[in-house]
């Protein structure tokens, strides 16, 4: 699934990587907590959070996700938006909350991180 | 920065206490230093996670601190040596889930028991020290070659 679908899926507005929607996303995982991401977090996750400031998105970085997704209409704040932007990763937004953001990308066929690693 | 010789290189970074706005770049640093050196992705990733865990530790806790990398042909050694508070029972504070972070620290995403453990989990070799009232030392070290890794 790529991020443009991604964005379908979820109604989501793009604030910034717009032009990487065409990217495969393989696997999610959502949290709030950046450690429990940080635990769980692989290369090219797509990560769905409610949590706005710039760890989220340093977070991100660290664990190479490929794409964030704020979830609730929450948006990352000035300092977030700026640093994702320099270090390209894509930001969506839904208005979905995480539940139904989870729910409707499991749906339609987007494993959670956990799930694709047991698949190996 | 300084080189000690050519097959060695270190660096020392000081971190903010408090200042969460600044919070996690000395990790990003010491990840495009080891990108530019050309190190195995999967060891940059897991000093970036134990680097960024224990850089957030010292934001969140200390008055300030450092961080020293010291990279050798075959090791990365990690030294995060703060003052602040220290850490009165390090048996606990190693437990995932037990934490003593106060609401801010859990509305930036932190707080949750888990640095510590996160810390350990991404290194070959961790070492911990601390004296309540003066501070928290925190030594990591991974192998770069990796079928060394005990």
């Amino acid at each position: 699934m790529n991020l443009g679908e991604i964005k379908e899926i979820l109604k989501a507005e793009v604030i910034c990587g717009g032009d990487r929607l065409e990217e495969e996303v393989k696997y999610a995982g959502a949290s709030d907590l950046m450690s429990d991401v940080l635990a769980f977090g692989a290369p090219g996750i797509l990560l769905l959070t409610g949590l706005t400031n710039a760890q989220s998105v340093r977070t991100a970085d660290i664990i190479e996700a490929k794409a964030i997704v704020y979830v609730r209409g929450k948006r990352p704040d000035k300092e977030g938006i700026e640093l994702a932007r320099q270090k390209g990763i894509p930001i969506l937004s839904t208005k979905f909350m995480m539940y139904k953001s989870c729910a409707l990308l499991h749906s339609h066929g987007l494993p959670g991180v956990d799930e694709f690693k047991k698949q190996g | 920065m300084t080189m000690g010789d050519e097959n060695r290189f270190l660096q020392s970074f000081e971190i903010e206490g408090k200042n969460f706005g600044k919070a996690g770049s000395i990790s990003t640093k010491v990840k495009e230093i080891l990108q530019e050196i050309g190190i195995e992705p999967t060891v940059i990733r897991r000093v970036a996670i134990a680097t960024y865990e224990a850089e957030m530790n010292v934001v969140m806790y200390a008055r300030r601190g450092e961080l020293t990398l010291n990279l050798s042909p075959t090791e990365i050694h990690i030294e995060v040596e703060d003052e602040g508070p220290g850490i009165e029972d390090i048996e606990l504070a190693m437990q995932e889930g037990y934490s003593t972070a106060t609401e801010e620290m859990r509305e930036m995403g932190f707080g949750a028991g888990m640095g510590l453990p996160n810390i350990k989990k991404n290194s070959d070799k961790f070492e911990i020290f601390s004296t309540p009232g003066v501070g928290t030392s925190v030594h990591i070290v991974l192998y770069l070659n990796q079928s060394v890794r005990k």
